[in-house]
């Protein structure tokens, strides 16, 4: 190809852009913060444990968020949580990701009509990047997500001013290429947007 | 509930005082949580420190209340109350749905068949081993055993695996009904069911080797957090931090529900064999013995299970109890849980009121841990065994 591999074909480099290095060794230990909520929290240890073994895409647990760099809201959010999860997603260092896992994060799942103390869905305190649906989801299902979210790292840049996680095409089992958008661009989540004045200015209160 | 500010506590210490050195010492306020790894979900405890002994130990809740009560009388149907039930202990949601279906049942005056009654009995006990293997393998890893926590998660996946050959989920099952079964249990349920009492009995054998009498454990466990017997009882404890107090109280064999009666199995108590009894290692053996006692049931429950029977026999299409009130206590895996319903002849409860063990467990833990060291905090938590799903409803 270049003048690079051909030089050194006998020994063991590697010819490599510094962008897709980074990303590889981002997305390769992955490690979480070990913080359940609710149910789901139940899951997330048994995908930790011994059968689904997160140990092996080199998702490890980490007590702090000063240690860890995705963390997963496994549960229900609830009104006074919800500050506290805000404050513990800004305690994070960068880069940092989020994974909603379960229904009640993504959108207040089974509490969604007459939770009067429950946050419909984390994302209106935190950024999220990955939703795991299911009530609760099964470990599989989590897996998947960590999967998603390793090739949306693969697609960051260095670049300032790129966002990469805005489109980002993900290869879906069925074939089909899915465009992945933040979930608050979409003409569907406008349409369905539901105000909840109370929340809603909780959520201006706290500046997201 | 118009705002989600809180008010901050109100933190009350003792002025400086000379330590005799020259050195001022003064008491301090922790928090425990609510992010806290071994706090098994949302609790936050407020703890005032003198050094690194704990003075006082405030816990407070509510970082998981999902109205629970106004989600049933707002559901319009007795039975879709029932998944929130689930919801409420995650980690035994079988239990809860048993505890709910036997208090409608007894207020609606419905009986349900042998077989009906066999296979609920059976997967509330399966469900209690799983729930104690969770409680078991967290403690461990709270005091800083991890290789016990993969054991008891293997064992558990088993378990999970039978629940989701019949109810189709691993964690939240909606299995059992007023009325009834949400479906038959499938044809190799006896089988599958036989061959895992056949290779958890080793397991116990394994666990005892593993963490209950591992030296390092019993330091960390045996005379931390005693619980005296007169204590528990005052404070309304029940289930298996009871029972390690010394206390035998068991609502399968002292008030029994379902079919408990026709079982012959023993309640296990805490003895203070590697201390004082009701001490956190007291506590944590009780749940290891206990499952011993439930695969006794499950293999009494097999034998006598009869092969006929529908499941769906006694389920009614639209649930409208006669205006009535019951309160209906059952043995969950934490302790005494208790259904009080209220119905006005609607199709909707006009109240349900849950009284949850793990609420009234954790109302000890501020008597049990004034003096403790700040590390054992984790230890106390652990045995008293919370779920906080169920202490905030």
């Amino acid at each position: 190809m270049g003048f690079l591999d051909t030089q050194y074909k006998d020994s063991n480099i590697i010819v490599v852009s510094l962008e897709k290095a980074l990303n590889w060794a981002r997305k390769s230990s992955l490690w979480y913060m070990q913080f359940g909520l609710a149910c789901c929290a139940i899951e997330m240890m048994a995908t930790a444990a011994s059968r689904y073994d997160f140990d092996r895409f080199g998702i490890i647990p980490r007590s702090s968020p000063r240690q860890a760099d995705v963390m997963i809201v496994a549960g229900t959010v609830t009104l006074k949580m919800a500050t506290r999860i805000q404050r513990l997603y800004e305690q994070m260092s960068e880069p940092r990701y989020v994974i909603s896992m379960g229904s009640c994060s993504n959108c207040g799942g089974p509490y969604w009509e007459h939770g009067y103390h429950v946050l419909k869905g984390v994302d209106r305190v935190v950024p999220v990047d990955v939703y795991v649906p299911g009530c609760p989801p099964r470990p599989e299902a989590l897996l998947q997500g960590f999967l998603h979210l390793q090739k949306k790292i693969m697609n960051e840049s260095l670049v300032e001013g790129v966002d990469p996680t805005k489109a980002v095409v993900i290869e879906d089992q069925g074939g089909e290429n899915v465009e992945i958008k933040n979930v608050d661009e979409t003409e569907e989540h406008k349409k369905a947007q539901i105000e909840f004045p109370q929340q809603d200015a909780h959520r201006k209160k706290s500046g997201s | 509930m118009t705002t989600v500010k809180e008010k901050s506590p109100e933190v009350s210490v003792t002025p400086p005082v000379d330590a005799g050195n020259g050195l001022k010492t003064q008491e301090m306020v922790v928090n425990m949580g609510p992010q806290h790894p071994s706090t098994h979900g949302v609790l936050r405890v407020q703890l005032t420190l003198n050094g690194e002994i704990v003075v006082k130990a405030v816990p407070h809740i509510g970082y998981l209340h999902r109205c629970f009560e106004k989600h049933s009388e707002e559901m319009d149907d007795y039975t879709k109350v029932i998944p929130y039930v689930d919801r409420m202990d995650y980690v035994a949601a079988m239990s809860n749905e048993l505890g709910y279906a036997i208090a409608m049942e007894r207020m609606m005056d419905i009986q349900v068949n042998d077989r009906v009654e066999y296979i609920r009995v059976i997967m509330a006990e399966l469900q209690r081993i799983a729930s104690h293997l969770l409680a078991v393998g967290t403690f461990g890893l709270d005091i800083g055993a991890f290789t016990p926590f993969l054991h008891c998660f293997i064992e558990r996946e088993k378990i999970l695996d039978i629940f989701e050959k019949a109810s189709g989920a691993r964690l939240l099952y909606n299995y059992i009904w007023v009325g009834g079964l949400m479906n038959d249990v499938p044809a190799d349920f006896k089988k599958d069911t036989a061959a895992f009492i056949k290779s958890f009995r080793p397991q116990i054998k394994e666990l005892n080797d593993l963490l209950s009498d591992n030296k390092i454990f019993v330091e960390r466990t045996a005379n931390v957090g005693v619980l005296p017997e007169k204590v528990a009882i005052n404070y309304g404890v029940s289930g298996p931090s009871l029972r390690g107090s010394g206390v035998k109280w068991d609502l399968r064999r002292d008030d029994p529900y379902s079919i408990y009666d026709r079982f012959d199995f023993d309640v296990i108590v805490g003895e203070g064999r590697m201390g004082t009894v009701g001490d956190c290692w007291d506590r944590y053996i009780v749940r290891v013995w206990e499952m011993e006692e439930s695969l006794k049931i499950i293999e009494q429950a097999l034998d006598q299970m009869p092969d006929e029977g529908d499941v769906h026999e006694a389920v009614p299409k639209k649930i409208r109890p006669p205006a009535a009130e019951i309160y209906c206590r059952t043995e969950t895996p934490r302790g005494e849980l208790g259904y009080y319903i209220i119905s006005n002849k609607k199709t909707s409860p006009y109240r349900v009121k849950a009284r949850a063990p793990s609420f009234v467990n954790l109302s000890v833990l501020p008597a049990i841990s004034v003096g403790a060291m700040v590390a054992d905090m984790v230890a106390i938590i652990g045995s008293v065994d919370i779920v906080l799903g169920e202490v905030d409803r």
